[in-house]
């Protein structure tokens, strides 16, 4: 039996209080790349009672992801923007959802991200990532953008960080731990990386800034 | 003084692009604030570092 919106929004309110839970229904969120990033942060701010979320990506579901990424077995080969969104309405039904199944680019970003009050940016590659910080703080300079860089590996949990760099500018991550020069990727420091996004968003929409 | 990613330099004088190459970055891979306003690109070669400057380069890394 699923609840009704009123009985969510009273179930949020109760938690987070109903001055901040009035500004997170409200709020409209990217999440750029639907990974193990992506896929943690929007199922954290969904959870958390955010309005709506714009879920870019043009990749589907595969079988090297489920060791970190929050889809399930029976889902390989979907669009993840699909598989997630199904993910996410089982999760928080009121959630409203914008799918985009594209490639993000130099030319496409304003575009799709100027609905956003906060984007998180939640890529694996880092030329990717080197892009979409230089488009946004160039093109959308008025949005908070939050990027990732450097949770790969087992070194400790404890190195991953937020740091603000300007205004509108945070990144999360150890800033070091690379792909392909460590052990790889773990769910649990990816999730502590995308735990720390979803919780920036959450502080920013809060009126809290700082770090 | 310029103090870049949090570090005391004299780097006064030179160029952001100049300072890039020189400390081996990779250009597709970063992203650079100087006193917290991003530089374009295209604008890396003509940005003359000077006293008082605070550069930060953003170096991304792979995963996620």
């Amino acid at each position: 039996m699923i609840p009704s919106k009123n009985e969510m929004i009273a179930a949020y309110e109760a938690r987070h209080g109903k001055e901040l839970q009035k500004k997170l229904s409200a709020a409209t969120v990217a999440v750029c790349g639907l990974g193990g990033l992506g896929s943690n942060i929007s199922i954290a701010l969904s959870r958390a009672g955010i309005g709506k979320l714009i879920l870019i990506d043009f990749d589907s579901v595969d079988i090297s992801n489920l060791h970190r990424q929050q889809y399930k077995a029976n889902q390989l080969g979907l669009p993840k923007t699909e598989a997630l969104s199904s993910n996410l309405s089982e999760i928080a039904p009121y959630t409203a959802l914008e799918t985009h199944t594209v490639k993000i680019t130099e030319e496409n970003a304003a575009d799709l991200l100027s609905g956003a009050d906060i984007i998180c940016e939640a890529f694996d590659n880092p030329r990717a990532k080197a892009m979409l910080a230089n488009t946004v703080l160039e093109r959308l300079p008025d949005k908070y953008y939050i990027a990732a860089s450097g949770m790969a590996g087992i070194d400790s949990a404890n190195t991953i960080k937020t740091r603000r760099l300007s205004k509108y500018f945070y990144i999360c991550g150890d800033g070091v731990s690379e792909v392909g020069k460590s052990e790889g990727l773990f769910a649990a420091r990816v999730m502590a990386c995308a735990a720390h996004q979803a919780h920036t968003v959450i502080r920013i929409l809060a009126g809290k800034f700082d770090v | 003084m310029v103090i870049i990613n949090g570090e005391k330099t004299n780097s006064d004088g030179m160029t952001v692009e100049q300072f890039i190459k020189s400390s081996g970055y990779n250009t597709v891979f970063i992203a650079v604030e100087l006193n917290e306003d991003i530089v374009p690109k295209a604008d890396y070669a003509s940005t003359v570092l000077k006293d008082g400057d605070v550069l930060e380069v953003v170096n991304f890394v792979g995963g996620g």
